[in-house]
């Protein structure tokens, strides 16, 4: 039994929480670019964390399920309707065969998480069924493509159904500007009017973002203009290029790269800013490592003690 | 406050974010840095919680999982780990030698004769150049298993083209600078390409996956068109 795609809409993606353990080859994570809302999206369903699901990103996608289960929807508000019914995100919603899910185009976030009871049915590729287009790896293929029409999602029909919602307290707030930034260990290399600048300006969001990285636009960061020797890139690092514009490195991002790092993106923060689109505004906000540890332990401590 | 562990007077240890920290080995490349990461990374690979590792000229980015296990006590492995290893008398016994066949040629490689020009060689100089040395395989990153292989023979050096190719064909073999590799797959590229292997490069449905892992040696064994297309070359791709 299976989800068909009839609209392939603007990139729809199969994610599980990355492909991890082949860095060193130069093969990326890959995962969901809100790790939080897919890990709540799993939760809703109890299904195990890693379960595959379904990223959209923008929306005008449209499935017709063959056969009943039950959904969760995470993430973004993407305008999403059941058989032309309007229905809301951070939920789960009973699928009878026939149903028509659609997504429209976003009224909050940017990226909603579509997760199946049992979880979709997809061929992992190196221990993941993440997909990355660049690398040419992972989804419903194996070879990195994004579903199309006339694509086929296998699940396991289920006629059960639980109505479940996230609290309230633990849904992100997408509309927050503040990005969190671990300060890296070249950030003594920039100077302090750079710095200040860094954390003291609001950037926007340009239009060159994708999933390997957000590309920002704002006050320039002169920095250390030399360079350095190509090294391994962590998710989140904060890369300053020549034109002093900060790149923040996703989850697609390349493994090794050779511009400095003022600093790092929480995974936390990396997820909000996931939901940011072009000409959204953020501001970079300076926190320690264990600040980072305590947040991300906190949200994922919720969705373990809900659960 | 920017979290640094001093360790041993070599190596320092840096966190990068809550899920990762890098090892410094040395502020330049050298031989000795290479074999220390790679030292360094087949012990850390046995520790439970460290998910991934990015080797590179004269680093190792490591990547934890705090989710499950403590980040201080992963920590303290590593430098404990780190403190304990005799870099000076631990040669790397895992060094493996990768042979790889090359057709050099203008169809297959457009940038030969600009190369041979560039660096007042013929092209029968060229090639005998890139392939007499041993490389190292310093780092695997840009695309899934291009490894950045150093160092060329001066005599070849030659700045990247101004202009990158929109698509540079699967098993290309190049230069940049000091710097030789092999495209494991067609991908954009502002190398000069001087040849082409028959060989994959990146096999994911096979146990080796990908033929040269950083701290690997490489050769380069010229071969004739023949031989090539014997073995699978293919003309294309252009």
């Amino acid at each position: 039994m299976a989800f068909n795609v009839l609209k392939s809409g603007m990139l729809a993606l199969v994610q599980d929480l990355g492909r991890h353990g082949y860095q060193h080859l130069g093969v990326t994570t890959g995962g969901p670019m809100d790790e939080l809302a897919f890990r709540w999206a799993n939760a809703l369903l109890d299904n195990p964390d890693n379960s595959a699901q379904i990223e959209i990103t923008f929306g005008m996608f449209t499935l017709e399920a063959q056969a009943p289960t039950s959904i969760a929807l995470t993430g973004a508000n993407l305008g999403a309707t059941l058989n032309d019914r309007p229905i809301l995100p951070w939920q789960t919603h009973a699928i009878q065969k026939g149903d028509i899910l659609q997504f429209k185009q976003p009224s909050h976030g940017l990226r909603a998480y579509l997760a199946v009871k049992g979880g979709f049915d997809v061929a992992p590729i190196l221990g993941s069924v993440a997909t990355v287009m660049r690398e040419s790896l992972g989804g419903q293929t194996g070879k990195g493509h994004k579903l199309q029409k006339g694509d086929v999602l296998p699940y396991t029909a289920t006629s059960k159904h639980d109505q479940k919602i996230v609290p309230r307290i633990a849904i992100p707030n997408y509309d927050s500007k503040d990005i969190a930034v671990v300060m890296g260990y070249q950030f003594d290399t920039f100077s302090g009017l750079d710095r200040a600048r860094f954390f003291g300006s609001e950037f926007t969001v340009t239009p060159q973002s994708d999933r390997m990285g957000y590309r920002m636009s704002g006050q320039a960061i002169n920095g250390n203009k030399k360079g350095i020797i190509s090294e391994g890139i962590a998710y989140g690092s904060v890369q300053i290029p020549n034109d002093g514009q900060p790149i923040i490195l996703l989850r697609d991002r390349q493994t090794i790269g050779g511009y400095p790092k003022i600093g790092c993106v929480t995974s936390f923060s990396g997820g909000l800013l996931s939901q940011k689109q072009p000409g959204d505004t953020i501001g970079f906000q300076c926190v320690s490592v264990d600040q980072a540890e305590r947040e991300r332990h906190l949200q994922l401590a919720r969705i373990a003690q809900w659960r | 406050m920017y979290n640094t562990t001093p360790t041993t007077p070599e190596v320092r240890i840096d966190m990068v974010s809550e899920q990762a920290c890098r090892l410094t080995f040395s502020a330049t490349i050298s031989n000795k840095t290479a074999d220390q990461i790679t030292i360094v990374s087949h012990h850390l690979r046995k520790i439970a919680g460290i998910i991934d590792l990015i080797p590179s000229y004269t680093t190792l980015l490591v990547i934890f999982d705090t989710d499950h296990y403590d980040r201080f006590a992963i920590c303290r492995q590593v430098t404990t780990l780190v403190q304990s290893l005799d870099f000076d008398t631990a040669a790397d016994q895992d060094a493996r030698e990768v042979v790889i066949p090359v057709y050099y040629g203008s169809e297959v490689g457009p940038d030969l004769e600009y190369l041979a020009e560039y660096c007042h060689l013929t092209v029968e100089e060229v090639i005998a150049q890139h392939s007499k040395t041993a490389y190292r395989a310093y780092a695997i990153g840009f695309t899934p298993g291009f490894a950045f292989l150093g160092n060329t023979p001066e005599a070849l050096h030659c700045p990247r083209k101004d202009t990158p190719r929109l698509k540079v064909p699967t098993g290309s073999v190049a230069v940049a600078e000091q710097q030789t590799a092999v495209y494991p797959s067609s991908t954009p590229g502002g190398w000069q390409i001087i040849g082409r292997t028959p060989l994959q490069l990146v096999d994911w449905g096979s146990e080796s996956l990908a033929l040269i892992e950083a701290g690997d040696t490489v050769r380069f064994e010229p071969i004739s068109r023949d031989e090539f297309l014997a073995q699978g070359g293919t003309l294309d791709g252009f």
